[in-house]
């Protein structure tokens, strides 16, 4: 009984949180000063007159008051209906599913890389406080973290593909292919120099949080404790830095699930890779409201689903965050 | 078993920005522990009783300056040695129920120990479990995690981790603080018996009424320095054999004697 009432005011909190983020987006694309009939017209606007924009406008529900236009659109979400993109001339599911099949590989990878080797390191530095691997560590953390994605992409770009030519310039396989020619090897090849991007870059983030936590933990009653008993650096960090850093590391992670799906902008630009993070920039600058609140939607999801699961793990490895049994 | 001559212990302090100052927190601390006894240092908060604690088992940070001659079981113990022995000959029983892992059931901290102490990996859950049924803990607290447990049951499952080592020399750094008059006696019973078995323990403690129980001799500490040591039938009545000033002082301080501040005491802080 206690489950189904703690599933049931989950996904209660869940609904809620969708439809604020879809009433909040919806209201920042009616501020937008971009208009959808000259974004969708293009160059062509010039020969079309007033009332061939009117007809447009009225077959796409623009003429009626904003809150009529959300209510429709809610309407059709309790339907399962997404609605249709008018950049992509698609269903908004289909555009989102295809886009995210190819953005998951890229941050999927990126993320899985991120969080270990992130771990890891924080992990390794914190057991050593200051010695050189310490401080090897650290300073590639700090600089890292204050390096700009885009700009390391660039970098990369410039020095694998343009100098050295090791790796693709853009996009998600050869140019003139069709997609579903692609193999799995060039696939793979184009995913290298976005996911080091990203992993090199996002590294910095846990690594510096696991350890600061490693640091108190080693200058803990506990480590002292345990050096008391004869136990080495590496027993104490194996033993009992695990579990105490792994805290921090997984709120971390896990929150940037959102960004599994929600793609990362940036990275996406520079490389020209066709996933999510384009197509939302392409439903912004076009005013495609469907996709974009379709975007939002699916990106709320995660980002709540990824802070479900930290809650769930947090307990189970921290036995004080358990609640007590009535 | 383990004698320390002329220990004397100095920590580094900043008197400024980049001026480095030596505080002298030890100065010249000698007494000796004997197998099968329990040896209490007495002293107030700020005495050195727990930097003591951790000079003999080396358990200090860098930097430190730190002379004189510590000697176990006849030969040196010097910095490689208390590495060596550390968890194995020498166990500490820690002041704060804090060096409990939070993160970890009771029996498997245990084993951790018993693990670090030399037992083969098998060996030491089962040797944990009978350290901690030695203790009093019942299959509900051995599966618990520290939060669960009272006071008195955290501090058991300490020193049932100093006891699965099999140490010869047993530290146990205020073990009966914050416990209340029933589980102070029982932790206080338990490391009597560690001394029965031919132990020493060294017993460090702000209360001397607690210590004399099941203490052999006694050692007075007071802002790093050894004021007196006595055998516990020393303090009884008027405390006329103790030859100091200090140790007078104190043991007529108590509650249970005059209660009062004799002029010798008052005379010393003043100056």
């Amino acid at each position: 009984m206690r489950l189904i009432a703690t599933v049931a005011v989950r996904l209660l909190r869940l609904a809620l949180v969708v439809v604020c983020v879809a009433a909040v987006s919806f209201g920042l694309m009616m501020l937008s000063p971009i208009d959808p009939i000259d974004a969708y017209l293009g160059p062509q606007m010039a020969q079309v007159s007033p009332e061939q924009r009117d007809l447009i406008a009225a077959r796409w529900g623009f003429d009626e008051p904003p809150v009529v236009q959300f209510g429709h659109w809610l309407g059709q979400l309790i339907q399962g209906d997404l609605g249709v993109s008018h950049v992509y001339d698609q269903p908004v599911i289909e555009v989102i599913g295809q886009r995210f099949q190819r953005s998951i590989m890229l941050l999927g990878s990126a993320w899985l890389l991120t969080t270990l080797v992130g771990f890891a390191l924080g992990v390794i530095a914190g057991a050593n406080e200051n010695a050189l691997l310490d401080r090897i560590i650290s300073t590639y953390a700090y600089l890292t973290a204050s390096t700009p994605a885009f700009w390391l992409a660039m970098l990369l770009l410039l020095l694998f593909s343009v100098y050295l030519g090791w790796t693709p310039v853009c996009c998600a396989g050869p140019t003139g292919t069709l997609s579903q020619d692609v193999g799995l090897a060039t696939r793979l090849h184009h995913l290298i120099l976005p996911v080091a991007t990203l992993a090199l870059v996002g590294i910095a983030n846990i690594t510096l949080h696991t350890r600061t936590r490693m640091l108190a933990l080693m200058n803990s009653n506990i480590a002292t404790h345990a050096f008391a008993q004869g136990a080495s650096r590496w027993d104490i960090a194996w033993r009992h830095g695990i579990r105490h850093a792994s805290l921090p590391a997984l709120t971390l992670s896990l929150a940037s699930l959102g960004e599994l799906f929600g793609g990362s902008v940036l990275v996406e630009q520079v490389f020209a890779y066709p996933g999510l993070g384009q197509a939302t920039v392409a439903a912004g600058l076009r005013s495609d409201v469907p996709l974009l609140l379709g975007i939002a939607l699916f990106t709320a999801l995660f980002v709540s689903v990824g802070n479900l699961l930290a809650d769930t793990l947090y307990a189970l490895i921290d036995p004080r965050m358990q609640k007590v049994a009535p | 078993m383990l004698a320390i001559e002329h220990l004397s212990l100095q920590l580094p302090y900043y008197a400024t920005w980049w001026r480095r100052r030596w505080a002298e927190v030890l100065s010249d601390v000698s007494l000796e522990l004997h197998p099968g006894e329990v040896h209490a240092v007495v002293g107030a908060s700020g005495a050195g009783k727990s930097l003591l604690a951790h000079a003999l088992l080396g358990l200090l940070p860098e930097p430190k300056q730190q002379t004189g001659r510590l000697t176990f079981q006849g030969q040196p113990l010097n910095a490689a040695r208390q590495r060596q022995l550390r968890g194995r000959e020498l166990a500490l029983i820690p002041q704060s129920l804090d060096a409990l892992d939070p993160l970890v059931r009771s029996q498997r901290q245990v084993s951790w120990a018993a693990h670090r102490a030399g037992h083969a990996r098998s060996d030491a859950w089962r040797a944990a479990g009978q350290a901690l049924t030695h203790y009093q803990l019942d299959e509900h607290g051995r599966q618990a995690f520290p939060h669960e447990l009272s006071g008195g049951m955290a501090r058991r499952v300490l020193t049932a981790m100093a006891h699965v080592s099999r140490a010869q020399l047993i530290i146990a750094d205020e073990p009966s603080v914050g416990l209340d008059p029933q589980q102070r006696d029982r932790v206080l019973v338990a490391l009597a018996a560690l001394a029965r078995e031919g132990k020493a323990v060294l017993l460090i403690t702000h209360d001397l009424r607690h210590a004399l129980p099941i203490a052999r001799r006694v050692t007075l500490m007071r802002q790093g320095r050894c004021v007196e040591t006595a055998p516990a039938s020393a303090f009884q009545g008027e405390g006329d054999t103790l030859t100091t000033g200090y140790a007078q002082a104190l043991w007529q301080a108590l509650p249970d004697n005059h209660f009062g501040v004799a002029p010798t005491a008052q005379a010393q802080d003043v100056a």
